[in-house]
């Protein structure tokens, strides 16, 4: 998919799951806005996948260890024929396999996930086989910025630069906000990326709701043999809705009527411009 | 009966064995390798071990990464860290994800002795067989220890091992009988009275059957090497024909072997039970013969146990 049919994408996918959490009158909205162009640069583009075969051998894999904004991940692989879209509205419903977190019953999911601090080890176990059995493929891991507070992340972290896993990439929603206010307030992070660096990965900063830079440094990755890739991926919590950007209790804020309508009022501006700059090219 | 070699040497011995032939094998220490005795392994198969380091939570998180690339990872870590540390990673990553990860709890129960609460494992059955999906087994000797390495290697789904420190008194004459995941062993068929036992205490309960025979009881021992799946079946059993049950386990009395026998008893056929083991406190220093004696894990006491029960 091209950068401009890929903005589109990450505006309808942001539409998707705001339409799916009003239904639901549950999720976590603001993590899975931010997140929103970091996976669809990932699955529509970077990705070696196939839809029609979940579980080949050959695929690359992605862990969402940040597993609670799932909802942009839900849309996606419904979108890209994972399962069917209409099962979307089932999404947090009694007896559902949608539910609030990754769930390895739906196919495109490889391992459950949600207590946080749990993704980049199970990512550094898939690394680590890729490496051993001489197979190749690349293993993403998307994790939250409040997530670094849980001390398993760095152990994690030590072995992925021990064991010079080059096939691994790390990826921070960097968006600074948690539950309870910004990360900055609740724990401290900064300097993140020296904190990283000196754990002994490449460290790669850049925006992540920025198509182009998102494509390119993830296709990019990892680019420096022997060192697991670091993506601080500065994003906006709630990007995409005007009235929700930055602002922290959208971090589970269910849209009222009027919200969503609005916000999809604004969305839909936005993919129509991209719809029409595509057309032009 | 001399034996000198420990569980976690034939475990180390199992898997050398079989990872020559199934290359999906691998071993994983946390600067353990010393301890778990898998110093040989890491050295002939240096392509199927993996040295985490002291991190707990990331040699679980790690195992479920390889399990679900197709390995067949082997946990060796301390009894106490791996299955508290890292309980939420064997929850989340091992049961709930469905991976096939063996972990191996060893130097479990108060077999790090004088080292204090902080490295016995005494509430490890408690936590572990809370989790569903997961097996819990205790083998109670080298015999035992042979054939569980064996069916584990062929098991698909995560279980948690414990083993002790030293060599222990065999139970078996050889390998050669029929071990089976979740199937409890008779070791001595009795009428009055059945003796349930796990691990390192079944060498205790069978010693006490020789005692209460000499003094003309009918005595059943049972060896519950897996606590979860439960045999309920053979608890019913028992329970039917011998009217009363006495629980022997290295761990806290609180939801250990004893208390998953009771659930057992309580709901299908209630009999008089005692439970033998660890009580509600930090556990005394000491070689494990000695604290055994101290909380009255001993053929002696468990002899006048069941003389008590049966009126005698």
């Amino acid at each position: 998919m091209e950068i401009i049919e890929l903005k589109a994408k990450a505006a309808q996918i942001r539409m998707d799951l705001l339409r799916m959490i009003h239904g639901a009158k549950a999720g976590h909205t603001g993590g899975s806005l931010s997140n929103a162009d970091i996976l669809t640069a990932l699955y529509y583009r970077v990705m070696n996948l196939d839809p029609a075969r979940p579980k080949w051998e050959g695929r690359d894999r992605f862990i969402a260890s940040k597993g609670h904004a799932v909802e942009s991940l839900w849309c996606i692989l419904a979108d890209r024929g994972f399962f069917p879209k209409e099962e979307l509205e089932t999404f947090s419903q009694f007896g559902t396999r949608l539910i609030g977190h990754p769930n390895n019953k739906v196919p495109g999911i490889e391992m459950n996930t949600g207590a946080l601090g749990h993704g980049l080890a199970i990512s550094v176990g898939m690394a680590l086989a890729s490496k051993r059995d001489g197979r190749g493929y690349r293993v993403f891991c998307l994790m939250g910025d409040g997530e670094q507070a849980e001390g398993s992340v760095w152990e994690a972290a030590m072995a992925g630069a021990h064991y010079k896993l080059d096939n691994l990439v790390g990826i921070i929603d960097r968006n600074g906000l948690q539950i309870s206010g910004s990360t900055e307030e609740v724990m401290g992070l900064d300097p993140l990326d020296e904190k990283w660096a000196a754990f002994g990965w490449n460290v790669i900063s850049i925006d992540g709701n920025d198509m182009e830079q998102l494509v390119d440094t993830l296709e990019a990755a990892p680019t420096v043999p022997g060192k697991p890739t670091l993506i601080i991926a500065n994003t906006v919590k709630a990007k995409g809705i005007s009235f929700a950007e930055n602002v922290p209790h959208w971090h589970h804020h269910v849209p009222s009527d009027e919200e969503l309508a609005q916000a999809l009022a604004e969305l839909s501006a936005v993919l129509a411009g991209y719809q029409q700059e595509g057309q032009v090219r | 009966m001399g034996n000198k070699i420990a569980n976690r040497q034939v475990i180390c011995d199992t898997l050398l064995e079989l990872a020559q032939s199934d290359r999906d094998i691998m071993v994983l220490a946390s600067d353990s390798r010393g301890s778990a005795a898998m110093g040989p392994f890491a050295q002939a198969c240096p392509e199927q071990f993996v040295e985490v380091g002291i991190a707990e939570q990331n040699i679980v998180g790690i195992s479920a990464g390889l399990a679900h690339s197709g390995k067949k990872p082997f946990v060796t870590s301390p009894a106490c860290f791996l299955s508290m540390r890292s309980i939420e990673q064997i929850k989340v990553d091992v049961a709930y994800s469905a991976t096939n990860v063996k972990l191996i709890g060893i130097s479990g129960g108060i077999s790090y002795g004088a080292l204090g609460m902080s490295h016995h494992s005494v509430q490890d059955l408690a936590v572990t067989r809370a989790i569903p999906g997961l097996a819990v087994i205790l083998p109670a000797d080298r015999h035992e220890t042979k054939r569980m390495t064996e069916a584990l290697v062929n098991y698909e789904g995560g279980v948690y091992v414990r083993i002790g420190r030293n060599p222990v008194e065999d139970v078996y004459e050889s390998a050669d009988y029929d071990f089976v995941i979740g199937k409890a062993v008779t070791m001595r068929d009795g009428s009055d009275i059945t003796l349930i036992a796990a691990g390192e205490t079944v060498r205790v309960a069978l010693d006490a059957e020789v005692k209460l025979k000499e003094a003309g009881v009918s005595c059943r021992v049972i060896n519950m090497h897996t606590i979860k799946p439960l045999d309920e079946e053979a608890i019913i059993k028992a329970a039917r024909e011998t009217g009363r049950i006495i629980t022997v386990e290295e761990h806290s009395v609180h939801g250990g072997l004893g208390a998953a026998v009771a659930e057992v008893v309580v709901q299908h056929h209630p009999v008089p039970l005692r439970l033998v083991g660890i009580p509600d406190e930090p556990a005394i220093a000491g070689k494990t013969k000695e604290v055994f004696e101290y909380y009255g894990i001993s053929a002696e006491n468990i002899k006048n146990l069941a003389l008590d029960m049966l009126g005698q």
